[in-house]
């Protein structure tokens, strides 16, 4: 039956489509959203790395270099250019984690739009995350170009560099989420920034080796996941592998991804089904 | 006229099997009990209405119908499935317009209806299609590619409307659909209703226009501090628990409750508000004659005829928008 304005009788549709996952369904959302800003944000993806390479990996590095007779028998910029790869990864799984998921439970709403759908919760967490996955995978991409375009690149092993960066980034983005989720305003974003992010940032192996840091301090980077990350791409990047300890770090940052959905499941499930 | 509120019914029991089934259903928050063991059942093809004030538990109620919030105890049956086991199954069927818009700001109008017919998975060239028709449909079709943010309030209602119907619902559920709109977009949107009506869409719609619950709904509850008061079509509701017409006086000085006291009699009921005084008759005219011979000089004097503002003024003692 055809109506006036076309619209069928209620509850029958012409053909079904393809059946697509349902957390598919709820990622698409998010590559709807990109759609407005992508061109920002690809040439943004670009300029990071070669303004940061190029400062402090050809800059700096050349002092360093002539001073130190280079870090962990490799120049400055090949030492730097994976650490500041996990970096980034870093900062954007914690960047998207936080203003977008307050957005899409208060500002937007979006996830109150989704859970009004046939998605179920763990559909829309996993639609968001996986999104963030994409966006992640984006960047790292462009990230290990450019680097390879500075001659950073000495193994073929890093192409392996882009999961571990995706696996860096996720292994915030999902705690942060979770996080995220339990707070009513965003102040205390600016302070997982200031006090988690960019601390990690400078002290997790990205610009030095921990070795340089006092014993106790050591310990410390040793514990957070960024040390991880910039780790197993520093080693992926320079064909230096540790396969035993690469792995570990692998799986450290995994759990914690895992982990972290986990409580995003939970902290989602009571702030939003109520 | 009953000398109780209780809910009395006056639906013929017999018929199709119910679309929405509610037994005993609660919610609770906490401690704070926000829907308090109602019963109702929404037959399929029906519009049906929850009229009550603010606070009064119907937002929580259509929440639990669309199955995105739990249900506390107590059972609820949306097309004979249970929520908190088929969730996804029902809410594929309902179209949920809800009280706060959860539009994408960002997006296009156009854009808005396409992802959201992508969460029920339906074909891309359908939900293209069925866009373009819906947004003819509420009139928004000039506004088609442009962003959602700049829009009139009323704009983005219609479109929630528009976005609701993507799925091709069989349950509608308007948790205050006009609520903000202008006389004329409000008459825009009775319409549209009314035609989804004919064409088999069941309707939940709550509100706290008593014009709009009589304009739309074939049978509605009140609801007052949680729980249901009265139950039944809108005119039988009125004849039930109010009398055909009613005189409204105004008195310069204010007083309406000694002005009460000295008409006392004369109605068959009356009822003191701040700021004018109600005489329930069958007769206004009659009624009005009666008063002037007591030589009361009311300033304002006006005979309408009964709404479900008094059923809900007899039901409650207060009135329903403050
Ligand atoms: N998530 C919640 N947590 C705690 N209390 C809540 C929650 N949601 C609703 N309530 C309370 O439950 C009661 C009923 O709220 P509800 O939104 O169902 O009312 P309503 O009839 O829709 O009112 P309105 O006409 O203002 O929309 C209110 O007192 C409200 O404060
Ligand atoms: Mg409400």
């Amino acid at each position: 039956m055809t109506t006036a304005f076309g619209v069928e009788t209620p509850g029958m549709h012409v053909a079904r489509g393809p059946q697509e996952p349902p957390s598919l369904r709820a990622l698409r959302y998010w590559a709807y959203q990109y759609k407005r800003t992508w061109r920002g944000s690809i040439t943004t993806s670009f300029l990071y790395p070669v303004l940061y390479l190029a400062a402090l990996g050809v800059g700096l590095g050349s002092l360093v270099d002539n001073h130190a007779h280079h870090v962990d028998q490799v120049r400055y910029i090949v030492f730097l250019a994976p650490g500041l790869l996990a970096s980034t990864a870093m900062q954007i799984g914690g960047n998207d984690a936080t203003y977008p998921v307050m957005a899409a439970i208060k500002w937007m709403r979006t996830y109150y739009a989704q859970l009004a759908s046939p998605l179920r919760l763990l559909d829309v967490l996993l639609g968001h995350m996986g999104w963030i996955a994409v966006r992640l995978l984006t960047v790292t991409v462009i990230y290990v170009a450019v680097m390879a375009a500075f001659g950073t690149v000495l193994s073929p092993w890093a192409i392996l560099a882009i999961p571990a960066a995706v696996l860096t980034g996720l292994a915030f983005a999902t705690p942060i989420a979770a996080y995220a989720a339990t707070q009513e305003t965003d102040t205390a974003f600016s302070t997982i920034y200031r006090m988690v992010l960019i601390p990690l940032f400078l002290f997790s192996g990205t610009f030095f080796p921990v070795s340089q840091l006092p014993q106790w301090l050591q310990y410390l980077a040793y514990a957070t996941p960024l040390y991880h990350g910039v780790t197993l791409c520093r080693d992926l990047a320079l064909g230096q592998l540790h396969p035993v300890l690469d792995v570990l770090h692998a799986l450290y940052l995994a759990a914690l991804a895992v982990l972290g959905l986990w409580a995003a499941q939970r902290t989602y499930r009571t702030r939003l089904v109520v | 006229m009953p000398e109780t509120a209780d809910p009395t019914r006056l639906r013929s029991d017999a018929g199709p099997a119910p679309l929405v089934e509610a037994r005993q259903l609660t919610k609770r928050f906490g401690a704070f009990t926000a829907v308090d063991a109602v019963d109702f059942e929404i037959a399929p093809g029906e519009s049906f209405g929850f009229l009550g004030p603010n606070g009064a538990g119907k937002t929580s109620t259509m929440r639990m119908i669309s199955c995105m919030s739990p249900v506390t105890s107590g059972t609820l049956r949306v097309f004979g499935l249970d929520p908190e086991t088929d969730g996804p199954a029902i809410r594929r069927r309902i179209g949920l317009v809800p009280q706060e818009d959860t539009l994408d700001l960002q997006l296009t109008v156009f854009d808005n209806l396409v992802v959201y017919g992508r969460y029920f998975d339906l074909p891309r060239h359908e939900i293209r299609d069925r866009a373009k028709q819906l947004l003819e449909f509420i009139q928004l079709a000039e506004r088609a590619h442009e962003r959602v943010e700049p829009l009139s309030g009323g704009m983005k209602r219609r479109l929630t409307i528009a976005r609701a119907l993507v799925s091709n619902p069989e349950l509608l559920i308007l948790d205050e659909p006009t609520t903000g709109l202008d006389p004329q977009a409000r008459h825009l949107v009775w319409d549209r209703l009314y035609r989804l009506k004919q064409q088999g869409v069941t309707q939940v719609v709550t509100t706290h226009y008593m014009d709009e619950a009589e304009q739309l709904c074939d049978r509605l509850v009140i609801m007052d501090n949680a729980r249901i008061v009265a139950e039944g079509p809108p005119h039988l509701l009125i004849d039930r628990y109010s009398t055909r017409e009613v005189v409204e006086l105004r008195f310069a000085s204010g007083d309406y409750a000694s002005a009460a006291g000295r008409l006392d009699g004369l109605a068959s009921r009356h009822e003191v508000l701040p700021d004018r005084l109600l005489l329930y008759t069958d007769d206004g005219e009659a009624l009005v004659e009666e008063v002037r011979r007591t030589g009361m000089a009311p300033d304002r004097t006006l005979v309408r005829r009964s709404s479900l503002e008094d059923v809900f003024l007899y039901l409650t003692g207060r009135s329903l928008v403050e």
